[in-house]
Order: structure tokens, then C-alpha cells, then sequence
């Protein structure tokens, strides 16, 4: 036997207030009345008491009749049939037009009531469509009928009707919408063991329920016990504000480059292809420059150039390799081409523009990165034309291959891979070219991170003046914030929906 | 990324072994080639598209078997002297003016081989060759061809042969038109005033570069035992190159190689030339790249399992390989060759100094003020279409339009951000209200001033949807977000079609109007089938972070 006085203590007011008229099999709306509460307060009570053990509720299913549309119209102004004879007893014989007009009645209507009067003999059909009342319809429309009884006591327990009742209830079924069968819950009570001793007790008033600054600067709470509360229950949601989770991430990421010593790079998202492409030597006719794969502006659809000698040392390069001790890639370098504007497919022409921009003396230096790129892709699961590249360089005469990697371990062990390799790879702007992979816990394989490599001389000699190592990378952010979400289609990561937004799990690293 | 068909029998026979699937993924992946899948007996393997000379079994292999070290070194290939002509005439100056020629024979051709030699073709077409802007490749049977060959152009009308996969005669003008191939590859030749061709000694049209072959002299039979191979294109090196891959593959199907002389115009050359390539390479270079310390003897080795000789400081370069324009391309493969899986990683003891953007600094902590009034960061995209920015919201405004878009909803950049989050709550119409969103993003807008032509500003856009618009209520957050920042505003009536009129308002700071505020137009609700109201402003960040820089402390 649970502590009854405990449970006193933790009884709500509106617990308190049900309780007294509480008897076994009362049903629910017994209890609204005689409480005199509001229908949820009640119902409140009667779940927290059920959940307390205190009562037991039974619900059962219980079909109303009511009056539907037509019948309620029906019981204020008459059943048609009656308006019908109504109309007849006024005059001699009448078209069927005049009586629709006369009595209000609707075409449906008149159809039915020619059915139903002719079947109880109380009209008979004249030549020439006239319809006249008969002596046994003179006596119907004296005396109330078995449906129009029926529907003055509606709302009736379908379960429980006299046989006359049960008639009527089948004739109106048969008609447009007079009566309509409503279900409701009956909810019967039943007091457990619990709850009827319960019950039987006088319950004091002598609890605080909220301790409210009235309470507090009378001082009452000294002399009254507090109400216990649930401390268990289940409370509503509610949301607070809330950075996107695909920020959260960026921020964090950011945070990570920022420990490890590197500087912020920013940049346009709209770059000519001489920097986006001919200064990461990618060749004219490298298919990355397609319309296919490349979103290129309608207007403007060229950009302007740097200045000569920069512009000189890239074409050179191209085509037969100027003064960076490579061939080059042999062909015919086209101004024009390099003037087309792009949306960055890379932030690698941010790395391309800063080291362009730097001073021997900036040198050892490291820079990062992380910012949209821009591919031609038609939209589905596992594409999108809007991605997030993390990008990093290191301008380190002393740099080297290894140190490209250690740099890396770093980064995707904080950010939770613990296995990760390298491959070989290929980009045109970088060699030795090394493609990032981490093994998938679950999948039990290799997966592709990102691109990384070492930039060729042909990149980094004629916009840095001189060859120096530069270590570079280009991550792509989406599959790992997926992966940390559990998101498996990408598109869910830019779908903006307020609930995803506001349940979302934070960026817990 | 191109992919080669290889059998497993042909893998193991150049390894000598039979090898488990685990061990030869792994080998396959630490050459730089990934084993994307295995259908049925045949493994379908990524090439990178610098390696063409891998583009076939042969050519895989051979790289293959050397880099496990089955068999490593350069091999040798060499072409036998003969009197085979081709002659050039100066009538392809303007239309093709290159090719490179071979002839291999004693190949015993099954389907197997015929397939084979189908894919190296195709293959090289559509990497190296561009498609065949660049490079095209022609293989014909020998016994049907009368030498000296010519490549010559003529007028389209003066050009009648029957293309591959047809019983018909037809003209250029009809294979152009007609054919599949033609029609495919029309594009190549389109203004050109004559089209190049290939002609036997029995002037009997070979083929019609880029396009297609002619059926009676330009397709592989299993009679065929010795082949007419051309490449034809605008750079000669290039052609070489890939003459030279497709006769080293041919050579290790069985086939002798035989060297033609080609009359050009104004000189002679004789292809194919197999002769390797000198590069010199600096073990210095290599090891401070690499960061390891490897001597003469191991860089030898390395060198030899990636199929290249050294000796004395340089290293000779097979004929095959397109991809050494430095020696840059030689340390990679030393790296490979060496293992990047054996590579230890390191972290330098190099101080350097960390720097955030200051102007991201100043965006994180609006976005943070604003996570603490209750308000949910939405992320959307910078593209967006014509509709969204202007029709829709009942504006007219300038903005930048995509050339080549895939996707008709995304081929504008977006010129303000209110109209991408009135989408957002649009599309939550079904989720809890009140809806408190922002966004900081990026907008465009022309100004020929800028290198590229557009310039690119950042701002903030706010949106409360609720059961009533409250002009109060949005203007209580942008004075909370001026009061942070510690900036002075003041606001004037204004116009904007797409809030109501008299509850539209413009905010300047020092006399400069960085942003709109108010509540917006049912007109625009309407349009958008929203069913709440909304009020809302946009800031112009970057104009506000200029102004509002701090002055230098006294």
C-alpha cells in the first residue's frame, strides 16, 4: 500500500477538486457536471489520478444519433412532406412547379415527397401532372409522425431505441442528410483499492501549490507544506534560437585551423577562369572548364585580367612551360578564354590569390579556408551545385609531402576520424596529388574525404616569383557534417526545415 | 574518371600470381588507380585522366607488373625501318593539319583482341583526345590498303565513301547529317570550307577524320593480321604521344611495330618515334619534397618500378608517358613507388600565426545575438531564379544571370536575402508559429568596377512570421542588434513595393542607408500563399562593418 499520505501531498488542485465527486462507473461527463470544471481540467486530472494508480478509466465507444444539416433545417421549419400537403390544402390541385414554389422545397425534395406522400395514400396524381391531397393526407398533416417525433428527441443512444424510434431512425437514413451518427468516448471511472480509501479521507487544503511572491513575502509557505510535484513528468517542448547545424560545423572547423596557426582567406564566389583555372595551370581544354560541369555568367561574361607581366608568366607557362623548367602543356593559350567569368568550382583560387599577393617575408605562412564552390550539377541525393570546400595551404620553403599529411591526421582526427590514409591522386595544380580517405566504421571501407597535394611549380612560380613547397588542400564539408548527422541525402542539409533546425542535436566537438 | 576493363587472368598473369581480391585492391589503389568494381570476370579500373598510356590491359599491366616489381624498369619498344609512305598534302593546313602513322603487324585477332583494340581507341578519344577535337584515331586493316597513303582535303561534294555500319555511298554532306557517328561529331568540322580525308594508292577514301572510317577499308576483321594505325589532330607532339601509346599496347599483343615515313609539305619525319625521353632529376629535389632521405640506389629503384631507367642524374622517360612535363612529375612516382602508405607523417616545429577575418568575427557574434533573441539561422542557397527575386516580391531590381545553368529554379544569383527566407517559411508553413529565421549571406550586383564586373556584400535578413505582423516587434530586433554593436541609427519613412506602404521604413548610419525594415505587403503574402503575416528587415553587413569600425584608441 503506497504511502497515502505522500500522495495526498502531491495531489493537484484540480486532482483535489475531482476526487470528492469521484464514485465508481461515474462517467466522465458526470464528473464535468457536477465538478462544474472546464472538460480539460477534468480530463487532466482524471490522467495524472490514473497515472498516480489512484483511479482506473474505461473507455468506451458510444454512437449518438444527431440531427445532420437538413434535419436540423427540418425541425425549424417542417419536413417537406408536411410543407408539401401544406401547400395542397390551400388550393384545389397544383403543378408540381407550383408547389416547389409555394413550400419552398427543392426539386430533390419534391421527387422524395411525391414517393413517400403516394405510398401512405395521402396525395393522388391528377392528368396534366396536377397532384391533388387526399382525405388520408388532410388527416397526416393533423398529427406529428413517427420521424418528426424522432427527430425532436434527438440526440438519441443508438444502442438503446424503442422499436418506433428504431423505425423512424431507418426511414431517415434513407434520406439526404437529415440525421448523422456521431461517435463519442464515454470514459467510465473505476477507483482502485488506492483510490477509494483515498477518497474517503478528507483532503486538507493546507498545500502550496506555487510558491508566488505573494506566498513568499506573506510568509504563509511557513505554516503549509508544499505540493509534491512529478518530478518525472513530461513536459512540453519548447525551441530556443539556434545557429544551422552546417554553421555550427563551419565554425568548429574554422576553430580547428585557427588552434593549428592558420590565417583566414576570404574572397569572391564570382572569379574570372584566369584565376579560378589558368592560374592553377589547368589547361583550356581541361573538361573541368566545360559548360557542362563549370556555371559560367551571362552578364557580365568577362572580367578583367591582372597586370601584364602576371598574365605573360601564366600564358607562358602554359604553353611551353616559361621559366618553371616544365614543357608546359603545348598549345595555343587564349586571353580570352581566361577573362570568362565563373563561379568559383574551387576555393583553391583563394590559395591561388593569396600567394600571389605574398612577401618573401610572409613566409613561413598558413591560410585556410572555408567557403562555398560552385559545380553545373542537376540536384539529387548525393549532388548538389552548392558545396562547402575547406581549404588550407602552407607556404613553407621547408614544407614536404609529410608534413602535408601530418597536418591533415590532425585536422580529420578532431574532427573524428582516427583512421585516415592517403592515396595517390591527380589534380593539374598539384604533384605529388594525394586523395584523403577514412575508413568507414560501419561501411568497413575506404571513403574519399577530399583532394590534396603539393602545388606544381607551374602554379606557384609565376605568382609567387619562386618555387617554394606550397602544401595544399581542398576538403569537401558536406559528407563529414553529414556523416556526424546522420544525414544521408544532401540535400537534407540545406532543406531549411524549422523542425529539422530546431531538434537538430548540436555540434558537440 | 576513365576506366579500363581488365581481366583478372590478365592481372595475375603480369604478376606471375594468383593475387587475393584484398591485397590486389589495395596494390591497385597505391598505384593511383582505384578498383571501382568487378563484373564477372572482368575488373573495371579508375584511371587518372594524366595516365592514358593505362587506358588499355596492355598498357595497365605493364604498369601494373612493374610497380608490384614483377617486372620493373623501362621497357624498350622499337619500330623497324621500312619504306611506308604516308604524304600530307598542304590542302589540311586549315582543316587538320597533323598525323602521326604506324603500321603493326602479325597480330592474331580474335574478338577478344578486335574488342580490346575497340576500347584503347575509344578510350583515348574521349580523354586524351578531347572527344577528338584533339586527337583522332584511326585503325585500319593493312591488306586492304594500296600505299602510299595521303591525308588531303576536299571539297565536301568531292567526298563519297561508305561509313562504318552502312551498306550505302554517301556524301560527306549525308554522313554529316545522316550517319550517327557524323552527327555526333559534325560539330568538328562545321565551317570548315573542305574536310580532311585518308586516301589509299587506289585514291579509295580510308576515312574522314574526326569522323568516321570508311566500312570496306577501315574496320578490323578476324582476317586481319597487320594494321594501318593514324592519329590525326592540330599538335604534332600530342599525336605522337598517343601513336605512341596505342602501338606499345599493340606490340604487347603480339604485333611488330613498323616505322612510316611522313612527307609533309616541308619536311620529313618518320613516326613513330619509341626512342625514351631524358629528364633530369635532382635527388635533392626529390627528398626535400618528399621529406625523406633516399639515396641514389633507392631513387633507382623507385624510379624502375614506376617503368622508368636512371642513370647519372636523369631519368629516361618511356615513350608512352604524356604526363612528365617536370621533374616535379617524376618525384610523385618516386613517392608512389616508394608507398604514400609508408609515408610518416610530421607536424613541423614552425610558429606561425593564426588570424580569423575580422569581418567573420563581426558576423558570428550578430548571428550570436540573434540565437539569443530566439531566432533559428536558416542556410540557403546564393542561387536562386528571376521569380523569387522580382516578380514575386513585387520589385524590379538588376541581378546576375547564369549562361549555362542545368536547373531553371537556380540560374540567377541572388541579389537580396529576404526573398529566400520568405521561401524558407513558405515551405514551413506546417511547423509551429511564431517562425523567428535569419540568414547572413551573400548578394551580387553589377559594378563594372570590380575585376569580374559584380560586386559581393554581405547581409543579414530577419523574418518573424506570426498570427499578427508587428512592425514593434521587428524593429525592437534591429535596435537591439544597433545597440550591441554600439552604432547610432536613425530611421525614415520610406517606400518599398514589397512592404505596406506607411510601415516601411530606411535605416541609415551617418547619413548612409544600410537597411530596409518593415512589414511585408499581403500583396506579396498572397503571391507566396503564405497564410501569416510577416515583418522584416535586411542589413547591408558589409557597409555596416566599414561604418562602424572602431576608431583607433587614444
Amino acid at each position: 500500500m503506497p504511502d497515502l499520505n505522500k500522495l495526498i501531498q502531491t495531489l493537484h488542485p484540480l486532482e483535489r477538486a475531482v476526487i470528492p465527486v469521484l464514485e465508481n462507473d461515474i462517467d466522465a461527463l458526470t464528473v464535468i457536471r457536477k465538478t462544474g470544471m472546464k472538460e480539460v481540467e477534468v480530463m487532466r486530472a482524471l490522467q495524472w489520478l490514473e497515472n498516480k494508480g489512484l483511479v482506473k478509466i474505461n473507455q468506451t465507444l458510444k454512437e449518438i444519433v444527431n440531427l445532420d444539416k437538413n434535419g436540423a433545417l427540418y425541425v425549424m421549419e417542417g419536413m417537406p412532406e408536411k410543407r408539401f400537403l401544406q401547400a395542397l390544402t390551400e388550393d384545389e390541385s397544383m403543378t408540381l412547379d407550383e408547389i416547389k414554389d409555394k413550400a419552398h422545397l427543392t426539386k430533390e425534395e419534391i421527387n422524395i415527397c411525391l414517393g413517400l406522400l403516394k405510398k401512405k395514400g395521402a396525395i393522388e396524381i391528377l392528368p396534366r401532372m396536377r397532384v391533388d391531397v387526399t382525405e388520408e393526407g388532410r388527416l397526416l398533416l393533423g398529427k406529428e409522425s413517427l420521424e418528426e417525433q424522432f427527430l425532436r428527441k434527438l440526440p438519441l443512444d443508438l444502442a438503446h431505441m424503442a422499436k418506433e424510434e428504431k423505425y423512424a431512425y431507418e426511414e431517415l437514413k434513407k434520406r439526404k442528410e437529415i440525421i448523422k451518427i456521431d461517435v463519442t468516448r464515454i470514459k467510465k471511472i473505476k477507483l482502485t483499492k488506492t483510490g477509494e480509501e483515498l477518497s474517503r479521507l478528507k483532503l486538507s487544503d493546507q498545500f502550496i501549490d506555487s510558491l508566488t511572491q505573494d506566498v513568499l513575502s506573506s510568509g504563509t509557505w511557513k505554516e503549509k507544506n508544499f505540493r509534491r510535484y512529478d518530478v518525472t513528468i513530461n513536459v512540453p517542448k519548447i525551441h530556443g534560437g539556434r545557429r544551422h547545424f552546417v554553421n555550427q560545423a563551419v565554425e568548429y572547423i574554422k576553430r580547428v585551423w585557427l588552434d593549428m596557426g592558420f590565417k583566414e582567406m576570404k574572397g569572391n564566389i564570382v572569379q574570372t577562369s584566369f584565376w579560378n583555372f589558368d592560374s592553377l595551370f589547368t589547361a583550356q581544354d581541361h573538361p573541368v572548364r566545360d559548360l557542362q560541369d563549370t556555371f559560367y555568367l551571362k552578364n557580365p561574361a568577362r572580367g578583367i585580367l591582372p597586370k601584364k607581366d602576371l598574365i605573360d608568366a601564366i600564358r607562358k607557362t602554359h604553353e611551353n612551360g616559361g621559366n618553371t623548367g616544365s614543357k608546359g602543356w603545348q598549345y595555343l593559350w587564349d586571353r580570352d578564354e581566361s577573362k570568362k567569368n565563373v563561379l568559383r568550382t574551387h576555393t583553391t583560387v583563394l590559395s591561388a590569390k593569396t600567394i600571389a599577393a605574398l612577401k618573401e617575408t610572409d613566409m613561413p605562412v598558413k591560410f585556410f579556408s572555408v567557403g562555398k564552390c560552385f559545380r553545373n550539377e542537376t540536384v539529387d541525393w548525393a549532388h548538389l551545385f552548392e558545396l562547402t570546400q575547406v581549404e588550407g595551404i602552407v607556404v613553407d620553403p621547408n614544407a614536404n609531402l609529410r608534413h602535408l599529411l601530418g597536418y591533415l591526421r590532425k585536422f580529420f582526427s578532431k574532427m573524428g576520424y582516427e583512421r585516415i590514409r592517403i592515396r595517390p591522386s591527380y589534380f593539374p595544380y598539384t604533384e605529388p596529388s594525394a586523395e584523403i580517405e577514412a575508413f568507414h566504421p560501419v561501411r568497413k571501407e575506404w571513403v574519399e574525404l577530399g583532394g590534396s597535394g603539393i602545388f606544381r611549380p607551374e602554379v606557384v612560380k609565376p605568382l609567387l616569383g619562386k618555387d617554394v613547397p606550397v602544401l595544399a588542400w581542398g576538403l569537401g564539408m558536406e559528407r563529414m557534417i553529414g556523416e556526424y548527422y546522420n544525414i544521408t541525402d544532401i540535400r537534407d542539409l540545406y532543406r531549411n526545415d524549422l523542425r529539422q533546425l530546431r531538434e537538430m542535436k548540436v555540434w558537440m566537438k | 574518371m576513365p576506366t579500363v576493363n581488365i581481366s583478372k587472368k590478365a592481372l595475375d598473369r603480369a604478376m606471375g600470381k594468383n593475387v587475393p581480391l584484398d591485397q590486389l585492391k589495395d596494390r591497385v589503389a597505391f598505384l593511383g588507380t582505384v578498383l571501382e568494381k568487378i563484373d564477372g570476370e572482368d575488373m573495371i579500373i579508375e584511371v587518372f585522366p594524366n595516365r592514358p598510356d593505362m587506358l588499355s590491359e596492355q598498357g595497365f599491366t605493364r604498369a601494373f607488373s612493374s610497380f608490384t616489381g614483377r617486372r620493373v624498369g623501362i621497357k624498350n619498344y622499337y619500330a623497324k625501318k621500312s619504306d611506308y609512305r604516308v604524304i600530307i598534302d598542304r590542302s589540311v593546313n586549315e582543316v587538320r593539319p597533323y598525323t602521326a602513322c604506324a603500321i603493326v603487324k602479325g597480330i592474331k585477332f580474335d574478338d577478344k583482341k578486335i574488342k580490346e583494340v575497340i576500347q584503347i581507341q575509344e578510350k583515348l578519344h574521349v580523354t586524351y583526345g578531347r572527344n577528338r577535337r584533339k586527337v583522332a584515331v584511326g585503325i585500319y586493316p593493312f591488306e586492304k590498303i594500296k600505299l602510299p597513303i595521303r591525308l588531303e582535303a576536299r571539297k565536301p561534294e568531292d567526298i563519297r565513301f561508305m561509313p562504318l555500319e552502312s551498306s550505302d555511298l554517301m556524301t560527306a554532306q549525308q554522313i554529316l547529317t545522316k550517319h550517327p557517328a557524323g552527327r555526333a561529331y559534325a560539330h568538328l568540322l562545321e565551317g570548315k570550307q573542305m574536310y580532311p580525308v585518308f586516301v589509299d594508292g587506289n585514291n579509295e577514301i580510308l576515312s574522314m577524320p574526326p569522323v568516321i572510317n570508311s566500312e570496306r577499308t577501315g574496320k578490323i576483321t578476324l582476317k586481319t593480321r597487320d594494321v594501318f594505325i593514324e592519329c590525326s589532330g592540330f599538335d604534332f607532339n600530342t599525336l605522337s604521344k598517343c601513336l605512341n601509346i596505342i602501338v606499345t599496347a599493340l606490340s604487347d599483343m603480339g604485333g611488330q611495330i613498323f616505322e612510316m615515313d611522313l612527307e609533309y609539305p616541308k619536311k620529313k619525319v618518320k613516326t613513330p618515334n619509341l626512342a625514351p625521353e631524358e629528364m633530369k632529376l635532382d635527388i635533392n629535389y626529390a627528398n626535400r619534397i618528399l621529406g625523406l632521405n633516399l639515396d641514389e640506389v633507392e631513387i633507382k629503384r623507385c624510379l624502375n618500378k614506376m617503368g622508368y631507367e636512371y642513370k647519372a642524374g636523369k631519368a629516361l622517360i618511356p615513350s608512352y608517358r604524356t604526363d612528365v612535363l617536370h621533374p616535379i612529375d617524376l618525384v610523385e612516382d618516386i613517392a608512389i613507388a616508394y608507398g604514400y602508405d609508408k609515408l610518416k607523417e610530421e607536424i613541423p616545429n614552425v610558429a606561425t600565426i593564426a588570424e580569423e577575418d575580422k569581418f567573420e568575427i563581426f558576423k558570428r557574434k550578430i548571428a550570436e545575438t540573434l540565437v539569443g533573441l530566439g531566432f533559428i539561422e536558416t542556410n540557403t542557397y546564393n542561387l536562386t531564379n528571376k521569380e523569387n527575386l522580382t516578380t514575386n516580391m513585387g520589385v524590379n531590381m538588376e541581378f546576375v544571370e547564369i549562361e549555362n545553368s542545368k536547373n531553371s529554379d537556380y540560374n540567377v544569383l541572388r541579389s537580396w536575402v529576404i526573398p529566400g527566407l520568405l521561401q524558407v517559411l513558405k515551405s514551413n508553413k506546417h511547423h509551429e508559429f511564431p517562425q523567428k529565421v535569419f540568414e547572413i549571406g551573400t548578394i551580387f550586383k553589377k559594378n563594372p568596377k570590380e575585376e569580374t564586373g559584380i560586386v559581393e556584400m554581405e547581409r543579414l535578413a530577419v523574418a518573424i512570421s506570426n498570427t499578427r505582423a508587428d512592425y514593434t516587434e521587428i524593429k525592437q530586433i534591429l535596435d537591439n542588434i544597433f545597440r550591441s554593436l554600439n552604432i547610432e541609427y536613425s530611421v525614415n519613412e520610406t517606400e518599398h513595393d514589397s512592404f505596406i506602404p506607411g510601415r516601411v521604413a530606411r535605416v541609415s548610419v551617418n547619413g548612409k542607408g544600410v537597411a530596409y525594415i518593415g512589414e511585408i505587403n499581403p500583396i506579396i503574402l498572397s503571391k507566396l500563399a503564405l497564410e501569416m503575416p510577416i515583418s522584416a528587415f535586411e542589413i547591408n553587413l558589409t557597409d555596416l562593418y566599414t561604418l562602424a569600425k572602431p576608431k583607433p584608441q587614444v
